[in-house]
């Protein structure tokens, strides 16, 4: 019954664009012209169409155009990366476009086609090339951190590759994915990971990137339904262009350094510490102290290097037989701090733009392809960098590759023996692991748009999307490396594949109604998404190739699949240039939910009021824009679960966990834990924005208000022990808000022939507050906990700290002495209490762009502030790890110097710290050689600083951790890079 | 304009034809797994189920050493959570017979009697008994009558399977007397409840010991006979043996003496067929799943196939140092955690611990005295535990680490032990004259001759017994409970109380708390007093 409303909303909106498409007839002239650029060079492919309506067409390669007018209308020319024009009709028009500000110009991408600025509704971004970050970016996502408001890039950390976490807004769920949905090209990205690829992002080059828009109120996001709880960034690639081919070529090479080191005891601060402590024996005979080395050893200097990085781009684009191409290749080769990490990107590009009958079929056609070899590092070397004996060599005379490890002698057979419970060499960790792997990857789509023949406002559009991606590798560890000692070394593989397929297609009628002074632009369409992922399973090998007992996988592979289905439709309907409303709709099923629990209906309503288009306002010349945006929308979240949460699944136990019964081994038969009520978790959005620009758009930004509530989050959750197959369980429960303003403001101080300066800032607050967790209605209910010492609990923000109140004497912390806050007497968990949030209230970042004559100057500024880490690499600052039992030392981190505690304190709050920062992103110089080699090309050189510093209380490594808790992080080098620029 | 509408009619039709077709797409199943129907088809299907319901107290995981069942936050080692690891550290290293030098946060609150409802040790028992009983209570309802019938099973399948959902109670039932042994009041969970998320209620000490008699005494003509299911699963004996156990403990559960009810299912399982195994060391060696009359039930331990870093692994390693040759000599060439140990009281219970005369004294190391709790080699080792086999074979491992032992969860010794000590306490139906010839079979065995024969026996030699008999296999602290010598000054022993020479503790630590995290979910849970 609930599909037939979905298919009756459908065909609802089939008949609107039907009906609306009776109206027609005019009385037209024939225009025609030439668009040319600021240098009179012809440009294909611009966009001229009638004002107010939907007749348009395209130049050709020799930017000329014909089209049919109303005689008293105007002509309207746009293009990408230049300011539009708008003009009165004329027989014959020739036309000089200027280029022109990405953020002013008129044409903005949204879902499922683009629309007039003006009408914008939502609280969308648009970030264009020119704008992006500079410097050695290998995954795109970087190229837009700082850049936005109200978006949040956090890297995860320096190693080759790394992916980030994006969030917008905050993120609304718990447990489901916060990530916000990827567009490329109007295929949206499957989240799931390839082995091998340590970002699936990472597989795109940022070269062949043109411009970022990002979608953040549901307004703009309903139309992707349950897919963009979390935003929706939206990527456009690099089209062909106009006549001549353009050549163009780009080269970098960067080095990257340790911008800063952990802090860990010296060799000497750490015999001092053994020789006052150490006086015990370990074992009845020997003493602690009598462990100690000779060597003074930096760990972190033995594991860590510059890292030289290349990266390399060509591409041509142009026109052949009149049709717009695009080819790029690409080669990166990135080396990491570790000093065996090396990740090298081969990618290339073709996209192909023909147009059929007369301009009514558009194809694109777009294929991509990348192809990485990695070889990851073993990031264990970092921890065991802090944690290894500074007074021990890197390297001895021992039978494990002659790297120093703990291990005793024995007199009996005058054999070393290794000590197995022992931290590692972190040398021998890194250099004794080879992890390779290889990822293939390629994506693309074919997009057909069709205007009909009877009835040109009326376009069908058709794209096929498809995302393959392949991983495989190997690791290899010889035998007498002490890491896999017990293994016999490792000579194991794997591998999996992705196969991501999608379909869309939809109606747009795009209709003016001159009697009513209106414009309506309706779209409907239907969406069929499927995500596929085959892992392989192998055995583990030792080095010499033998199985090990007990690992033989019971399946060779695990095909684990979801499926989406769409139907969606949404109407713009604009009066007088200066009132527009929209409305979307959209229904998906989901393969994740039992069939009750299927199908999630989201909608949304926007409104936009030009009140610079106002009467009243033509006296206010200052002002040259005025916009305000208010939007409502409803949004679901599926993503980032597992694929089968509904379901009992019995699977059976192999190799290595069987059951003896009688003489026979037996697989278990175990059924996975399951809710079979699990249903969409779903954001309800409000959002009012407001548009503004001062003397000639000198300055202009904007202003916008949230207020999102998701209810039924879905929320992996400990469970009463007893109730389920698991201590935690994935359901809906409860209830967040998130509620904020973003500013960004844009100036140009200097705007001169020569000189042009500018500047921009954006600023964002966030809160996000846990209004309801519905597992119990207890008012003693503490809340969920998440990790070790963080709690999602009402009326705090998700994952708070949950932590004791340390104790103090004379501001030195009091060992397991704690705040007895409920006065019983005694410290229990009921003493525990809520200390601060790991996610920044305020979110800032500033950017500045200067060019002079030839030079241009840039940097990147970003802030976090309100946001508080946990760090666990000072946590085993303490005796107990420093002097063990099990016959070896340790060394820790400094701050054992301030604490002395003897043993781990892991839930006082004296571990979480303030983590507000300010980074340096960027600091750049181009110089512009101009046109060279007789004006047949034009050269460009830069250099740039990455991570120039950062200024925090923080005393651990680095403030920015998602998540809040400082486990090791691969350290963010900072980095060095030249590049040059040729373009023929 | 009509013509237009007739086309896109059509195609509008094609669309929901097209779209309508597309929708079963949404019915996705995992590659390699079964729904709970198809799971529970066939004979075989329920009896890996019921390999599941075993599997939950021998293994940690359904896939592998690493990962466990049970998730515990602080727990990275899934080792830890592993059934015999979990109840092994609270039944033991709270008393006399084991200590541990790992500095590990919680581990030294065991010693020092001073733990708090935030240890995760305590949380790893708790967590890995209501697994158990989850999956056995999820067994017991697909094995309900209908669900046979509507599933058309033959006769003698329906048989088989009513036999499993008989084993699945009786391991519910032992998971309960270990929840009602350590804590007291848990939460109650039965085949009533559904899989889900709900917040189960807490069942009294008292009410939980009638469950537990009336759910063993309900299955006894389901079991297979004494001796005749196969290795390694419950028969009747299993269940008889741990209602002697209940019996016995029952003044500790409900203030209420039932040493009558012990003697008479001690006394069952006495003349059952089982028999002594002559060699005491013999019983605790990796060959203990062949030629063993005395084992009622074990839980079976594979190096190859049934793969758990908790087990008997963690009985030998753990007990084991970093000396290569004797490492080799009890089948872990890779092994020694350099972890447990005893206190001096528990070798000096045998007056001569070399082993010369108790044959049951297997120590190992020179250091009566632990000066240092985190110093290995203070204190003697315990070298009970053994992975080569009688002949002075080492079984094949992976590594040199994992061992094939088979821990004895009941052995007929205990219910001689029971027997004896019920009938000194004033139960009736059996005799003194009985009891002493028990208690003499053990000795017998223990000293190779009669020469460590009692004339006559009284409950402290009975303690001292269970002590020199049964060490290291789980008993000591309900031992010590019984005979109101846990907490207090009464008796004390090196570091008890966290004190080298020992003190008197608060008699509340007689209970373990309920774990913090749970009472944080399971808002009907009431904390045992003081916590």
């Amino acid at each position: 019954m609930k599909l037939l409303n979905h298919f009756k909303v459908f065909v609802l909106f089939c008949c609107c664009i039907f009906i609306f498409s009776a109206v027609s007839a005019q009385n037209t002239i024939t225009v025609t012209g030439t668009v040319k650029n600021e240098k009179g060079e012809p440009l294909s492919l611009v966009t001229v169409n009638v004002s107010g309506s939907e007749t348009s067409t395209l130049t050709d390669i020799a930017g000329a155009f014909t089209i049919q007018a109303p005689a008293n209308s105007k002509l309207t020319f746009t293009y990408v990366g230049y300011k539009s024009f708008e003009t009165a009709v004329k027989s014959t028009l020739n036309i000089t476009l200027q280029p022109g500000d990405d953020m002013l110009s008129d044409v903005v991408v949204i879902g499922y086609g683009t629309v007039q600025r003006k009408e914008v509704t939502g609280a969308i971004s648009t970030v264009t090339s020119k704008d992006f970050q500079q410097g050695a970016i290998t995954t795109p996502e970087q190229l837009i951190s700082g850049k936005i408001p109200g978006v949040s890039i956090t890297s995860n950390g320096g190693a080759p590759g790394a992916g980030s976490v994006i969030r917008i807004r905050g993120g609304a769920s718990l447990n489901a994915s916060n990530d916000p949905l990827i567009v490329v090209d109007g295929v949206p990205l499957s989240g799931n990971g390839i082995y091998g690829a340590s970002n699936p992002l990472s597989l795109i080059n940022p070269n062949d990137i043109t411009s970022f828009t990002v979608l953040k109120d549901a307004a703009s996001t309903a139309i992707y339904g349950s897919r963009a709880s979390n935003g929706v960034i939206l990527i456009t690639t690099r089209k062909g262009s106009s006549g001549t081919p353009v050549i163009n070529f780009s080269t970098q090479v960067s080095a990257a350094t340790l911008a800063k080191k952990m802090d860990v005891l010296s060799p000497d601060q750490f015999r001092h510490m053994v020789d006052s402590l150490g006086g015990g024996t370990y074992d009845n005979i020997n003493t602690y102290k009598s462990l100690m080395g000779a060597e003074n050893t930096d760990w972190q200097n033995q594991i860590f290097r510059t890292a030289i990085s290349t990266d390399n781009n060509l591409s041509i684009s142009g026109a052949l037989n009149e049709i717009p191409y695009r080819v790029s290749v690409g080669y990166l080769n990135q080396q990491g701090l570790l000093s065996t990490d090396q990740l090298q990107r081969y990618t290339g590009g073709i996209v192909v733009s023909p147009v059929f009958f007369d301009n009514h079929l558009k194809v694109d056609l777009n294929v991509k392809g990348a192809y990485n070899d990695t070889r990851f590092a073993n990031n264990a070397a970092i921890s065991s960098a802090v944690y290894f004996d500074p007074t021990q060599a890197t390297r001895a005379n021992s039978p494990y590759g002659n790297y120093f490890e703990w291990a005793s002698f024995d007199q009996a057979s005058s054999e070393l023996v290794l000590n197995k419970l022992a931290p590692r060499n972190p040398l021998a960790l890194l250099e004794l692991y080879n992890n390779s792997s290889r990822v293939y990857r390629s994506y693309g789509s074919a997009q057909f748009d069709y205007k009909f023949h009877f009835l040109p406002e009326l376009r069908a559009n058709l794209n096929l999307g498809y995302d393959i991606a392949k991983g495989e590798g190997k690791v290899n560890v010889p035998e007498y490396a002490a890491q896999n000692f017990l293994e016999r070394g490792q000579r194991n593989q794997y591998s999996n594949e992705l196969r991501n397929s999608v379909m869309e297609f939809y109606l747009n009628y795009n209709k003016s109604i001159p009697s009513l002074k209106g414009q309506l632009n309706a779209t409907a369409g239907y969406g069929y998404y499927n995500n596929q992922t085959t892992n392989y399973n192998y055995p583990a090998f030792t080095e010499k190739g033998d199985t090990l007992p007990g690992t033989v996988p019971k399946y060779p592979y695990d095909k684990p699949q979801t499926t989406l289905i769409s139907y969606y439709g949404r109407v713009i309907y604009t009066v007088d240039d200066k009132y527009t409303l929209a409305a979307s709709l959209r229904a998906d099923g989901s393969s994740r939910f039992s069939p009750s629990q299927r199908w999630g209906t989201y909608s949304s309503v926007a409104f936009t009021w030009q009140i610079d288009r106002e009467k009243f306002m033509d006296n206010v010349s200052a002002l040259s824009e005025l916009k305000l945006r208010l939007s409502y929308g409803v949004t679901g979240n599926q993503d980032g679960i597992y694929e089968y949460p509904y379901q009992a699944v019995y699977t059976v136990s192999g190799s290595g966990s069987l059951v003896r019964f009688g003489n026979n081994w037996m697989g278990m038969g175990t059924s996975s834990a399951y809710d079979e009520n699990i249903k969409w978790e779903q954001t309800g959005a409000y959002n009012a924005g407001l548009d503004f620009g001062f003397l000639n758009n000198r300055i202009y930004g904007s202003v916008d208000v949230y207020f999102k509530k998701t209810k039924n989050l879905m929320n992996e959750t400990p469970i009463p022990a007893g109730t389920n197959f698991s201590s935690r369980l994935l359901t809906n429960v409860g209830n967040v808000e998130n509620k904020g303003i973003e500013v960004m403001l844009t100036a140009i101080p200097v705007k001169k022939e020569n000189t042009s300066w500018e500047v921009s800032v954006n600023a964002a607050y966030n809160k996000n507050t846990i209004t309801n967790l519905t597992a119990t209605q207890d008012p003693t209910y503490a809340g969920t906990l998440t990790g070790t010492n963080q709690i999602h609990s009402v009326g705090y923000s998700p994952s708070a700290f949950y932590v004791y109140q340390q104790v103090y004497n004379n501001g030195r912390p009091v060992e397991g002495v704690y705040v007895d806050q409920n006065g019983d007497g005694t410290i229990n968990e009921k003493d525990l209490y809520r200390y601060q949030s790991p996610f920044p209230k305020y979110i800032l970042g500033f950017s500045s762009q200067l060019t002079h004559k030839k030079w241009s100057f840039n940097t990147v500024l970003r802030a976090n502030t309100g946001n508080y880490v946990y760090n666990d690499i000072a946590t085993g600052a303490v005796v107990a790890n420093m002097l063990n039992p099990l016959q070896y030392l340790a060394n820790t981190n400094s701050d054992i110097l301030n604490t002395g505690f003897i043993n781990g304190q892991r839930q006082s709050d004296y571990y979480v710290q303030n983590a507000s920062f300010l980074r340096m992103d960027n600091l750049g110089i181009g110089y512009n050689f101009g046109r060279i080699l007789n004006d047949k090309a034009s050269l460009r050189f830069t250099a740039n600083c990455q991570n120039v510093f950062v200024a925090t209380k923080y005393t651990g490594l680095d403030p920015e951790i998602y998540g809040g808790v400082d486990n090791v992080i691969y350290p963010r080098p900072r980095t060095f890079v030249l590049g040059a620029n040729i373009q023929f | 304009m009509k013509k237009i509408f007739n086309i896109h009619t059509i195609a509008a039709a094609i669309f929901l034809i097209t779209f309508s077709a597309c929708h079963r797409k949404l019915d996705l199943q995992p590659e390699n797994a079964n729904t709970a129907d198809k799971q529970f088809s066939t004979l075989h299907g329920y009896k890996e189920v019921l390999a599941k319901v075993y599997g939950s107290y021998s293994l940690v995981s359904s896939t592998g050493v690493g990962v466990s069942d049970v998730n515990i936050a602080g727990i990275s080692d899934a080792g830890t959570t592993d059934f015999l690891r979990a109840w092994w550290n609270l039944q033991e290293l709270s008393t006399d017979e084991a200590i541990c030098a790992w500095n590990d946060p919680f581990l030294v609150n065991f010693h020092n009697l001073n733990w708090t409802s935030n240890n995760i040790f305590i949380h790893a028992a708790y967590g890995r008994s209501l697994f158990q009983i989850t999956v056995a209570n999820e067994f017991i309802r697909q094995s309900a009558e209908e669900k046979i019938t509507e599933r058309g099973f033959s006769a003698q399948e329906a048989d088989e399977i009513r036999q499993f959902k008989a084993e699945a109670r009786f391991l519910r039932a032992f998971q309960y007397w270990v929840l009602m042994d350590l804590f007291g009041n848990p939460p109650f969970v039965t085949e009533d409840h559904p899989i889900g998320k709900y917040i189960p209620e807490q069942i009294q000490r008292r009410d939980l010991f009638d469950y537990i008699e009336s759910e063993l005494k309900a299955i006894e003509n389901d079991l297979a006979a004494p001796r005749e299911n196969e290795y390694a699963r419950a028969d009747r004996a299993a269940a008889w043996a741990l209602l002697a156990r209940v019996y016995l403990n029952a003044t500790v559960y409900t203030g209420q003496d039932r040493f009558t009810n012990a003697i008479t299912y001690s006394k069952k399982v006495i003349d059952a067929g089982y028999a002594l195994k002559s060699n005491y060391k013999t019983l605790f060696m990796s060959d203990n799943d062949v030629n063993n009359p005395e084992i009622i039930l074990p839980i079976a331990y594979d190096a190859v196939e049934s793969q758990n870093y908790g087990g008997t692994t963690f009985l030998v390693c753990s007990a084991h140092g970093n000396n290569p040759e004797d490492n080799a000599n009890f089948g872990i060439p890779n092994g020694g955690w350099l972890g447990n140990r005893s206190t001096k009281n528990l070798p000096l219970a045998f007056g001569d611990y070399s082993g010369n005369t108790d044959k049951r004294a297997l120590f190992g190391g020179t250091n009566l005295e632990v000066n240092d709790v985190f110093t290995f080699n203070d204190g003697l080792s315990v070298y009970k535990f053994n992975n080569k086999t009688s002949a002075g074979v080492t079984p094949p491992s992976p590594n040199g680490v994992l061992c094939s032992i088979d821990f004895p969860l009941f052995r007929l010794a205990e219910m001689h032990l029971v027997y004896a000590e019920s009938v000194l306490r004033g139960g009736s139906g059996g005799s003194t004259a009985e009891a002493l010839a028990y208690m003499n079979e053990l000795r017998e065995r223990a000293y190779e001759n009669t020469s460590g024969n009692f004339t006559s026996i009284n409950l402290n030699e009975i303690l001292n017994e269970r002590l020199r008999e049964l060490y290291w296999e789980g008993f000591r602290r309900t031992d010590l409970i019984r005979y109101g010598l846990f907490t207090g000054s009464t008796y004390v022993w090196p570091w008890k109380g966290g004190v080298k020479d020992g003190t008197g503790v608060a008699p509340h630590f007689v209970l373990y708390p309920i774990p913090a995290a749970e009472i944080l979910v399971n808002t009907n849970l009431t904390q045992n007093n003081n916590y």
